[in-house]
């Protein structure tokens, strides 16, 4: 087992920069995911830390020695694919082996640490069919299988559940965490779903348009997103954005929406905002659970105001509300029995205790 | 003012066929069938009138009877043929030139088509088309330009070529590789990338990924590689019947016709009892491969 560190990775193809300067550290036994819709440059840099592609520019350590030129098979790495890519014509236990027979390891060792694996995926019953013979989820087992037994420096996950049905894909997810706890080994591992890094990560770097935006833990992305970026794609419904401006008003500094929604600021937040622009264009991040029925007596810092629904989504153990505030769609999230319902009014609140506001122009936020 | 759509009830509709589809599939079968059965007959017939033939005395051949039934059967061509040192010489012959072929066009096209169809090089994908554009140029045109470069290598080295069975098996490859190369090219492209990746990050060398992966995942066009280079060199024509003479330098087709046709006597018998014996090893070995040509044998390496 290993840290792995990246200093600087620029990815060139030809005209088309794909990854453009990361700086990352991974700590020993971390679970790091890299999330970011498609394009952000999050495969290739996994592809970069296996050996599959070359980098252009900058350093890969893995275990303190740069590997840069250094071939896949000597970086001492196991890696899981998305299509799950295993051999075909061999057996689920030769598919397992493969690595530890190239490497000629003693027969026992080999029988051994399948065996070892196998149990700890729950495989054992199949060990000797074919992967044709399997179904998604199990032959997605055999691909974490054939990494476990090789007991590599680092585990590289490459979208390992996307192939698979919403279901099954919940049940492999904490299976992966189960693998993680017991092996402790270095992970990196690459998904679009912002649910799955969540879930898993220690640490979550999240990738946009072939940059690192912000690194964290999954709570720290979710209540301090350092840009609109991180804020919009953590997080399910995303948070609402609604142009907004800061204003005085009776000495008290308030948020204004519209000319019919002006909130005023608890006092930590106006402390925090008070140095910003009068005129700035800004933008309120509220995410859907701060945003819910008014009560009869509401916390400080819950601002109550009127809404007309455009669309409800009873989900059961809530509803979620949309509507409309200066031309932005605004997600939240009620009670169900608040009596919700499609082209309706409804006294809502937002918490602005838990509000973000973001720069327009730059996207970031303060 | 408005503009309004005009919704015409009273137009034509037109008449739903139910069940079109399967009427339609119907005759579709029929048509398929039909052509089948005349492709089939018009195969079958040659072969059937060789097999006739082959079992009728010298003199029934010659009679005005039913020409497409046996009165009195004989075996005797197949024994003579059989019995005969100089047929039996065509066929060792026949068979040491298609096996040494097949075996050198498997050794150069399979890992040529690997390196062509994985590891990107400078110009491969030219290289590759280029490889298909020499299976285009006929024998026919090669022949005179190959004999003359044996001419003037026997006449350098000293070392005679023409007129010696092997040399068919230095021509034979310059049809057979380029085409199995192409076939390959295309089976080995048709393998998922990760799957090589896998390997790769197991362990395995390029040459290791070849014989242990690409290989066995591309059997089936492996064998289809291996059918086709076994069929080009068993029925080759020209090329025996240019550069071998000798009757003990011969393989079967030329042998066949230079043998026994003499001079305008046409031994019609034992020409169609060789010739049908010369049709039997490429349909066994047909037969024999067919088991193992299982297609979609890389079902399950990927989600499907």
């Amino acid at each position: 087992m290993a840290d792995v560190t990246l200093r600087k990775v620029i990815k060139r193809y030809e005209e088309v920069e794909a990854v453009r300067g990361i700086d990352l550290d991974i700590a020993d036994h971390e679970f790091v995911v890299l999330v970011g819709p498609s394009g952000c440059g999050k495969s290739t840099t996994l592809r970069m830390i296996a050996g599959l592609e070359d980098i252009t520019d900058g350093d890969i350590m893995i275990g303190g020695d740069v590997v840069n030129d250094v071939p896949p098979k000597d970086r001492d790495i196991a890696m899981v694919f998305q299509n799950y890519a295993l051999y075909p014509h061999m057996t689920v236990a030769e598919n397992m082996s493969f690595g530890l027979r190239l490497k000629h390891y003693p027969k026992a060792e080999i029988t051994t640490r399948v065996t070892e694996a196998a149990r700890m995926l729950d495989i054992t019953d199949l060990i000797d069919r074919k992967p044709k013979q399997l179904s998604g989820g199990q032959r997605q087992r055999v691909a974490m299988g054939r990494a476990i037994v090789r007991n590599p420096k680092v585990f590289l996950f490459d979208e390992p559940l996307s192939n698979l049905d919403a279901k099954l894909r919940v049940q492999m997810r904490i299976e992966i965490k189960k693998v993680h706890q017991k092996v402790r080994t270095t992970t990196v591992y690459v998904t679009h779903d912002q649910v799955e890094a969540m879930t898993l990560a220690d640490r979550v770097v999240v990738m946009n348009k072939g940059r690192i935006e912000q690194i964290g833990t999954p709570n720290d992305l979710y209540h301090n997103p350092a840009t609109r970026f991180v804020a919009g794609f953590i997080g399910s419904p995303a948070m609402n954005f609604i142009p907004c401006r800061l204003e005085d008003v009776g000495g008290r500094l308030h948020v204004r929406i519209t000319d019919r929604i002006t909130l005023p600021l608890p006092a930590g937040r106006a402390a925090r905002y008070q140095s910003i622009g009068r005129d700035d264009k800004l933008e309120l991040g509220l995410r859907p659970e701060h945003i819910a029925e008014a009560k009869a007596h509401p916390e400080p810092g819950y601002e109550p105001f009127d809404a007309v629904l455009d669309v409800t989504e009873p989900m059961g153990m809530e509803t979620l509300i949309y509507f409309t505030l200066e031309g932005a769609q605004v997600c939240g999230r009620v009670n169900p029995n608040a009596g919700a319902r499609a082209g309706g009014p409804l006294r809502l609140a937002v918490d602005l205790n838990n509000m973000h506001l973001l720069n327009e122009v730059t996207g970031a936020v303060i | 003012m408005t503009s309004t759509v005009v919704m015409d009830k009273a137009a034509p509709t037109r008449a739903v066929k139910y069940g079109s589809m399967s009427r339609d599939r119907t005759w579709a079968l029929r048509w398929s069938y039909f052509f089948l059965t005349l492709f089939a007959i018009f195969s079958l017939v040659p072969p059937i009138y060789m097999l006739i033939t082959s079992l009728k005395s010298s003199a029934e051949i010659s009679a005005a009877t039913n020409p497409w039934w046996v009165f009195h059967p004989t075996l005797e061509y197949y024994f003579g043929l059989l019995t005969s040192n100089q047929f039996l010489t065509f066929f060792r012959n026949s068979a040491l030139v298609s096996i040494l072929v097949v075996a050198i066009t498997m050794l150069i096209s399979v890992p040529a088509a690997f390196a062509m169809a994985r590891m990107r090089f400078w110009g491969s994908a030219t290289l590759a088309t280029g490889v298909f554009l020499t299976y285009l140029i006929p024998d026919s045109l090669l022949f005179l330009p190959l004999f003359k470069m044996f001419a003037v290598f026997s006449d350098l080295t000293g070392i005679q070529l023409i007129n010696r069975w092997y040399v068919l098996v230095i021509v034979y490859p310059t049809l057979t590789v380029p085409f199995c190369t192409w076939i390959m090219i295309g089976y080995f492209a048709s393998i998922p990338k990760e799957l090589d990746e896998a390997a790769i990050i197991d362990g395995a060398s390029w040459f290791q990924t070849l014989t242990r992966i690409f290989i066995p995942v591309a059997l089936p066009g492996l064998i289809a590689a291996t059918i086709f280079a076994f069929t080009v060199s068993w029925a080759q024509f020209l090329y025996p019947l240019v550069f071998t003479t000798s009757t003990d330098q011969l393989v079967l087709p030329v042998g066949i016709v230079t043998t026994l046709i003499k001079g305008d006597v046409y031994n019609w018998g034992q020409i169609m009892t060789g010739a049908l014996l010369g049709a039997a090893p490429p349909l066994i070995i047909y037969a024999f491969l067919m088991d193992y040509y299982i297609a979609g044998l890389t079902a399950g390496a990927t989600k499907g």
